[in-house]
């Protein structure tokens, strides 16, 4: 048996394993619990989309939130029903075509699928004019472009109903449509990452002017990571509008875009499992700093809600990782089922392999 | 203008400025195929610029480059290499967070055929190709000694075996002609030595054209077959190593300069 | 339209203008000598009103010495903000230096929403201030007036230390070569440190001044004003100080006049000035004045 016929069933077995543990967590847990499980599992999707594009290809874009509010808005007017849509715009009728129709519960997966188009779509209409841009200018540029979406998604109220946001998605974004996105993504890109075209990408990462000098179509290769970054990116903010049942502006504000941040950061620019780990670990941690914002009442004593509490220590973990720790808990570096196995086999094996050859899946 | 008589590479009165300033200018040089010519010159006299217009890293003002006879003038540098003209940095630019053997795996991206999805969904073409591009680039790592160091990062590695990565990487291009930067460059004269001979040895087996800048006399002088000297951006001389070092515009130019680099 | 309403447009525009050239500047120093954009120079600007407000209301200090003090805290502020930030990364990969500085912009904002609160606080200005002049049909409010010549002075003031004193020798050979600058034996983080301080003090008065029109202040009021001014840089050519100033105006005239202009597009404003910050990156992203970058190989 070969090492990467292994590897292929080991991975098939743990995702095998992760939806018994969804469909245990699912049966048992509650309502809210499995809110936030929820939610971590739409960030790992939106985290390591990000991470392709900022920490594989080295290409600093502050734009995600525009991509997931593309796609947000696209799967809302996609499954939002009839009646509501009359609701939902009374003053000013729904744009042709999504008044005269709405896709029912089981064409949710191709309701993401559009969604995600949106998002690459977008991803390409930004990415062209901007990635000749490098470094500061790129991040403005998209910066800009993220920017003047939500702009339009506050003022194109035949499409989006303005601020006033849209009301009552079905919840259709269950615990295993987000599970099955968050694998879909990890897999994907993790297999991309190491691919030819991913050493492509991360060439240019780390030199542009030799990755060009190699041979790289350099535009080209920056341009295919932002489309298919932009695609999940659509895809996480479809499943967000579903989960949460209501999309504003507000909602894919740059404060999206900020947590996506400290989350590749924190797990390590260019590493999936970094991402992944720390997706999940950011979720939880949000959750549990939620108290300090509402207010409390201990006995007579009451405790006022802070608001912008968990902001200030998130921007404040943001700074002091940069400060501090920039490498984040994984560097650039992967868990593989080599590392694993050898872990297991060998205690003394030196550390996590860097960039390791052989298709590795975490 | 074509190219001139048959030869693989060609400059064409090139000139080239940055805000007015000429870095080189009314640049005539040809190279046939299978020779080793050594591009000299004193410090800032325009010879990474000439490689930078060779593999379009610069768009000349005026003049043209031609290569196998076709003109290449305004290419962009990673089509410059797909069509055969591969090059190596004097300041060694590899790809510090990536592995040795993923550095020469770079250059043999482009040689790739299988689509971003089938590498994406690890496609039974993909692997194959993916295989291939290994073996050629172990094959690469094994000529210049440094398939023990294949899963190594690159930007670990000591100088000179950082130089030879990048030597590698380039040849991973398939390249007819070669532009070598400094090779020899922070290498003692025990690596030098064995530089010159890896030099010729890779010109033979692979049937290369080689052009190279360096600093080390020894090294231009022991296997150059042609050398041009440059200062200012202008030609000076062009001849046999015995030729050149008998010139006395040189002499006074370049070697009045830095004699104790020849001494 | 008539000539009337332009003109007062004009005036208004001006007047917007001025105030975005005043955070422009601090953008454009920073950006001209370390390469980096200081995303937390919007929030300095909120520092400069909100100081400004608490030495009048609570120390109850006479207003031209409470405005005084508030650029000179917020100078300090700016100062603090690159020592213990961007000083510890200004090594590291360009990146590096830009997420510090998305997270010191979100840290400042989160500060002050948890420390003075998210509900507007209603800012005194002086008198002078509030009075509306008539000048035929057009009337003009004093801030629309005395924000272009208070700026207009400032303006002399800091375009002195920068092209007349030592300090702004040192600043200007930095942004020019910063490792010779250095060779040379000039201590370059403590030049670094003044032009913070000297941008921050540009960014407070404009703080004050932005307050003073619009006088109702909150710990986010830095965030669109920052991003308009920094447009301005770009559009002016980033790194260039003379641009920033016309970058100002320009971008306050946009601002103004597509509002007067096209009542309907008014809840596109914002949307406009991110496309033409977006446009001049894309067509020209050196701006009118910048000069052309060449990586060297």
């Amino acid at each position: 048996m070969s090492d990467k016929f292994r590897n292929t069933l080991l991975t098939i077995a743990f995702i095998a394993f992760l939806f018994f543990v969804a469909w245990l967590a699912d049966s048992y847990l509650d309502e809210y619990v499995m809110r936030v499980v929820r939610t971590g599992l739409i960030y790992v999707t939106a985290a390591v989309s990000y991470n392709l594009i900022n920490g594989i290809a080295g290409q600093f874009s502050l734009g995600p939130n525009g991509f997931m509010a593309l796609g947000g808005y696209m799967v809302a007017l996609l499954i939002l029903p009839l009646e509501q849509k009359e609701f939902v715009w009374f003053l000013q009728p729904l744009i042709w075509p999504f008044r005269i129709f709405s896709l029912t519960k089981p064409l949710f997966p191709l309701a993401l699928a559009i969604g995600g188009a949106a998002g690459a779509l977008g991803a390409l209409i930004v990415g062209v004019p901007s990635l000749r841009l490098r470094g500061d200018y790129l991040a403005i540029a998209t910066f800009g472009f993220s920017q003047i979406i939500i702009v339009l998604a506050n003022n194109l109220i035949p499409v989006t109903n303005g601020a006033l946001g849209i009301k009552g998605i079905p919840e259709y974004a269950n615990v295993y449509w987000c599970l099955t996105w968050a694998i879909l993504t990890v897999l994907v890109i993790s297999n991309l990452a190491n691919s030819s075209y991913g050493r492509a990408m991360k060439s240019i990462r780390d030199d542009e002017v030799a990755a060009e000098a190699m041979g790289i179509p350099i535009f080209k290769h920056k341009l295919l990571a932002f489309v298919v970054s932009g695609f999940f990116a659509g895809v996480s903010g479809g499943l967000m509008a579903s989960l949460i049942t209501t999309v504003s502006p507000s909602l894919y504000s740059f404060s999206m875009t900020f947590n996506l941040l400290i989350i590749i950061v924190l797990g390590g620019l260019g590493s999936i499992t970094g991402s992944t780990i720390t997706a999940f670990a950011f979720t939880i941690l949000s959750e549990a700093l939620r108290f300090v914002e509402s207010p409390i009442n201990i006995g007579p004593v009451h405790i006022p809600g802070i608001a912008g509490m968990r902001m200030l220590v998130f921007s404040l973990l943001l700074v002091l990782l940069m400060v501090f720790y920039r490498q984040g808990l994984f560097g650039q570096k992967e868990i593989s089922w080599d590392w694993v196995l050898s872990h297991f086999k060998n205690r003394d094996y030196q550390g996590v392999k860097t960039c390791p050859q052989k298709t590795d899946r975490s | 203008m074509s190219s001139k008589n048959g030869s693989i590479l060609a400059l064409d009165n090139v000139t080239v400025s940055f805000g007015g300033l000429l870095a080189v200018s009314d640049f005539d040089f040809t190279l046939q195929r299978g020779e080793l010519v050594g591009l000299i010159g004193p410090n800032g006299a325009g010879k990474t610029t000439v490689f930078n217009i060779i593999t379009g890293q610069y768009e000349p003002v005026s003049g043209k480059v031609f290569f196998r006879g076709q003109d290449i003038t305004g290419w962009r540098p990673d089509r410059v290499t797909c069509a055969g003209i591969a090059r190596t940095f004097q300041n060694m630019r590899l790809f510090e967070g990536l592995t040795v053997l993923d550095n020469v795996l770079v250059a043999r991206h482009s040689k790739l055929r299988s689509s971003m999805l089938a590498a994406a969904l690890n496609l039974p073409s993909y692997v194959k190709e993916e295989r291939q591009a290994e073996t050629k680039a172990m094959e690469l790592l094994d000529r210049v000694g440094l398939v023990d160091l294949a899963h190594t990062q690159a930007g670990s590695l000591p100088y000179g075996q950082q130089r030879r990565v990048e030597i590698a990487r380039a040849l991973a291009a398939d390249p007819e002609v070669l532009l070598l930067d400094e090779p020899a460059a922070g290498m003692n004269p025990e690596e030098t030595m064995r530089l010159m001979e890896f030099i010729c040895g890779v010109r033979d087996e692979f049937g290369l054209t080689i052009l190279l800048i360096e600093h080390d006399m020894k090294l231009v002088m022991g296997i150059c077959e042609r050398i041009r000297v440059i200062d200012y951006g202008m030609s000076i001389a062009e001849g046999t190593p015995e030729e050149i070092q008998g010139n006395p515009k040189v002499i006074s130019a370049y070697l009045g300069e830095e004699a104790c680099d020849y001494a | 339209m008539n000539a009337a309403v332009f003109f007062q447009q004009l005036i208004n525009g001006m007047s917007l203008g001025s105030l975005y050239a005043l955070l422009a500047i601090g953008y454009t120093m920073v950006y001209g000598i370390l390469r980096f954009i200081n995303f937390a120079h919007s929030d300095i600007f909120m520092v400069g009103a909100y100081s400004a407000f608490f030495f009048i209301v609570i120390f109850r200090i006479p207003w031209p010495l409470a405005a005084a003090l508030a650029v000179c805290f917020t100078a300090l502020v700016g100062m603090t903000i690159d020592r213990v930030a961007y000083r510890p990364v200004r090594d590291a990969p360009r990146i590096s230096a830009l997420i510090t500085a998305v997270g010191v912009s979100s840290f400042i904002e989160n500060l002050g929403l948890v420390t003075v609160g998210a509900r507007p606080k209603a800012f005194e200005s002086p008198k002078f201030m509030s009075r509306v002049f008539h000048i035929g049909p057009v009337s003009i409010t004093g801030v629309a007036i005395w924000v272009p010549i208070i700026t207009f002075m400032l303006l002399v003031v800091m375009m002195y230390i920068v092209y007349r004193t030592k300090i702004g020798m040192a600043m200007r050979s930095v942004s020019t070569d910063i490792e010779a600058t250095r060779l040379m034996g000039v201590d370059v983080d403590k030049v670094i440190s003044y032009t913070f301080a000297l941008g921050s003090a540009l960014a407070a008065a404009g703080g004050i001044l932005w307050a003073c029109k619009y006088p109702r202040i909150t710990p986010l009021m830095g965030v669109y004003p920052g991003w308009k001014a920094f447009t301005a840089a770009v559009v002016g050519g980033i790194g260039s100080i003379p641009g920033a100033m016309i970058g100002g105006f320009i971008i306050g005239l946009i601002e103004v006049m597509t509002v007067a202009f096209f009542p309907d597009l008014s809840g596109y404003r914002d949307g406009v000035i991110f496309l033409v910050l977006v446009v001049f990156l894309l067509i020209r992203p050196t701006g009118i004045l910048g000069e052309t970058l060449k990586e060297k190989v």
